[in-house]
């Protein structure tokens, strides 16, 4: 027995069988409940771990179709269109998700209908049923009102008017329940009788392709995993070329036996859909994986979805060098951000801009589109390079005399030589308080080591010391 | 039998075309080039090492090798975040000065030695790269002969070049094809202009020749390393008649860049 707070009132919110048995319902305000019952065992509700424990069975419904929603507090919509004849027909589908939960600890409850309206009503008064399409209307129309989920003014309303099953709203004529209820209680009328459909909103994006493979045992070998993901990759192959696309996402969806669900993706820089490719970039990242697939007892269900797809045209020929070099890269930095991330691979663009440290942008290099801007030398030519090789993220503060000294990291450097200065000025329309102008300097030390220097604020005001920093080394 | 597959074995060994696809690429500092007979090799391992304080010198000696053996591919930089914080973060308005394509490199951050060393190989097997550079700071207990000669292996295979850039770090036995110690070398004492990068090398290891120990200028202009244009620094050429001696002296000059 659950309570939760509603309307300042602690109310049940859940009750279990033996309770419902005594009298009890849902609703029903607490001290009302004690006073029937002084012996009820009362427990808090938990919201967020009613959800969480939704979603988790909502994954184990995943199995039976892509297409599952949730339906309020407590309920499950599955679509489960053109997927029952995978299962033995809807009667023996609707008995196995029941089952299955059941198995699993569950009170369950469900039905199967043309219509979400009609099989959520079915659900919670008959309990099992399959309706065949056509027939919502004479299923639904011995149920109660509240059947119909309707706001408890609405309910009250029917009843006092004398209107006590479903299907005597349904005798009623159209207006008359428009003239009363408003338009929308006619829509929520034709949704139950199966006369309009309604679809539903999948929690997950619905995958452009999918192949799946089921086992009647278990599958716990990796050899075998990955086999499976190369056979279902090939499946996919097949039906993007005939479409001419090209997956950019692909998702591997783990059912394991004991209802727990992975979901693994990667990511294409460009189009594919080459099984060998598919498989080698699933295998870098389920090696990479800091929390690895644990089969368990088994996966019973692994499905490969592509959840992003692009036109591709077909594999250019292997002759053309070029743009086989193109590719080859592209397949490596695929690898490798589905090992490492995509965020660690990176390429550079310029940024159009000249304070130094922002001149460039590093993009991952998957996404990377070649860039509008393009790279400007700074130094003329047969000039040395006027930007250095190394730069540090934040400058270091230095202590630093012209033509004396460099203290950098506790050592003393001797300088032999300083040029400078360049001026750079900060770009007064990126700041709301004005940044300091830079003075930048380059100098080498002793062992030619070359430095570049810049001292914050200008020349030194007020007898205040300027502060030197070390924004980067030259090579 | 045994024979027929011992040839079949050896047939399949000796890949047709490998004499072709491993060319040495001159660097343009001829006696350098001399002493190397010819360039550096293609599709080995090379290992350039920092002396302290000069890691941004031996970055910079990695990347003009890296361009001259890549010609116009992709250059893989595997740098680890401990080495972008300590030494400075790759610049690519820096690389574009010193002479190099940016759009043609690809930077892989990686978290320690383990995984840049995993990358390399995997890396080195995209033909398509001209060259990897593998930036590895300190002495990870992972680097050892045994993955030198992995590296070497599937350097081999596609004809990729590999570049180990060491920071503070001492050589250790490997199976690299050429070893270099590299410091920065002071510009020619002209005081209007400031010089290109020029760098104080030793090549303390080298498979198939002789040692040696070189000042280098680097030419942004037109990517090749030269003579320093005003000689202010001491140029040793190579002994190439004194093989012993020049060892002595690689020796010599290796001891010298150890802290």
């Amino acid at each position: 027995m659950v309570v939760a707070k509603v309307d300042n009132a602690l109310r049940l919110s859940a009750v279990d069988r033996k309770a419902s048995s005594l009298g009890l319902a849902i609703g029903q305000p607490l001290a009302n409940a004690r006073a029937m019952l002084p012996a009820l065992k009362v427990m808090a509700a938990n919201e967020p771990a009613d959800v969480k424990l939704l979603a988790r069975i909502a994954d184990w419904c995943d199995r039976f179709t892509p297409f599952v929603a949730l339906d309020g507090p407590r309920g499950l919509l599955l679509d489960v269109t053109g997927a029952a004849h995978l299962f033995g027909g809807e009667q023996t589908m609707l008995d196995r998700i029941r089952e299955g939960l059941h198995a699993q600890g569950f009170a369950v409850r469900g039905a199967l209908a043309g219509t979400a309206m009609a099989a959520r009503a079915l659900a919670r008064y008959r309990d099992g049923t399959v309706i065949a399409p056509g027939e919502e209307a004479k299923a639904v129309a011995p149920l109660p009102i509240a059947a119909l989920n309707l706001d408890p003014v609405a309910t009250h309303a029917f009843r006092r008017a004398g209107l006590k099953t479903v299907g005597q709203v349904a005798g009623r004529k159209r207006a008359e329940i428009a003239a009363r209820f408003g338009a929308a209680m006619v829509a929520t009328l034709d949704l139950a009788l199966g006369r309009a459909e309604e679809p539903i909103s999948p929690r997950l994006p619905r995958p452009d392709y999918w192949k799946e493979q089921n086992f009647a045992e278990p599958i716990v070998m990796e050899e075998t995993i990955r086999a499976v993901l190369k056979s279902l990759a090939a499946a996919l192959s097949d039906v993007l070329e005939r479409r001419g696309e090209g997956a950019r996402r692909l998702e591997a969806v783990f059912f394991r036996a004991d209802g727990a669900v992975r979901r693994i993706a990667i990511e294409m820089g460009a189009p594919t859909r080459e099984p060998a490719i598919v498989e080698r970039l699933f295998r870098e990242k389920l090696d990479a994986l800091a929390d690895p697939l644990d089969p368990g007892f088994g996966f019973d269900l692994i499905r490969l979805s592509a959840s992003r797809t692009e036109r591709a045209c077909s594999e250019a020929a292997d002759l053309d060098g070029g743009a086989n070099g193109e590719t080859e890269i592209r397949f490596l930095v695929d690898r490798l951000a589905a090992r490492f991330g995509s965020h660690r691979i990176l390429s550079f663009q310029p940024n159009g801009t000249h304070i130094p440290e922002a001149a460039w942008v590093v993009v991952p290099a998957q996404y990377a589109q070649p860039s509008k801007l393009s790279w400007e030398k700074i130094r003329g030519i047969r000039e040395a390079p006027r930007r250095p090789l190394r730069m540090f993220v934040r400058p270091e503060p230095v202590d630093f005399v012209a033509m004396l000294h460099l203290r950098w990291h506790r050592v003393q450097h001797v300088v032999t030589k300083c040029e400078g200065p360049e001026r750079i000025a900060m770009e007064w329309w990126r700041h709301r308080t004005p940044q300091p102008a830079r003075d930048y300097f380059r100098v080498e030390d002793g062992e030619g080591r070359r430095y570049w220097l810049y001292r914050s604020g200008g020349v030194e005001r007020d007898g205040a010391t300027p502060q030197w920093f070390l924004h980067g080394v030259f090579a | 039998m045994r024979a027929e597959k011992l040839a079949a074995l050896r047939v399949s060994l000796v890949r047709p075309g490998l004499e072709e696809i491993s060319t040495r690429i001159p660097l343009g500092h001829a006696a350098a080039d001399l002493c190397l007979k010819g360039g550096l090799e293609r599709g080995a391992l090379h290992e350039i090492f920092a002396a302290i304080g000069h890691e941004a010198a031996a970055t910079g000696f990695a990347a003009g090798l890296a361009m001259r053996v890549a010609a116009r591919k992709h250059v893989l930089w595997i740098r680890q975040d401990f080495s972008a914080l300590e030494f400075g973060e790759l610049s690519a308005v820096g690389l574009l000065e010193f002479g190099l394509d940016p759009a043609r490199m690809l930077l892989l951050c990686v978290a320690d030695a383990a995984d840049g060393l995993r990358a390399a190989t995997d890396a080195l097997s995209c033909a398509a790269l001209g060259a990897v550079v593998i930036e590895i700071p300190g002495k990870p207990k992972i680097l050892d002969l045994v993955a030198s000669r992995r590296l070497t292996l599937a350097c081999a295979q596609k004809s990729v070049t590999a570049f180990l850039l060491r920071f503070g770090a001492k050589p250790d036995a490997s199976a690299a094809e050429t070893r270099w110690l590299v410091r920065a070398a002071s510009s020619p004492a002209r005081e209007e202009n400031w010089g290109h990068p020029v760098f104080e090398t030793d090549l303390v290891r080298n498979r198939h020749g002789r040692p040696g120990h070189w000042v280098m200028e680097w030419n942004c202009d037109d990517g090749l390393f030269q003579n320093p244009t005003t000689n202010s620094g001491v140029v040793v050429p190579a002994p190439s008649d004194r093989p012993a001696a020049a060892a002595r002296e690689g020796v010599e000059s290796a001891r010298r860049f150890m802290p």
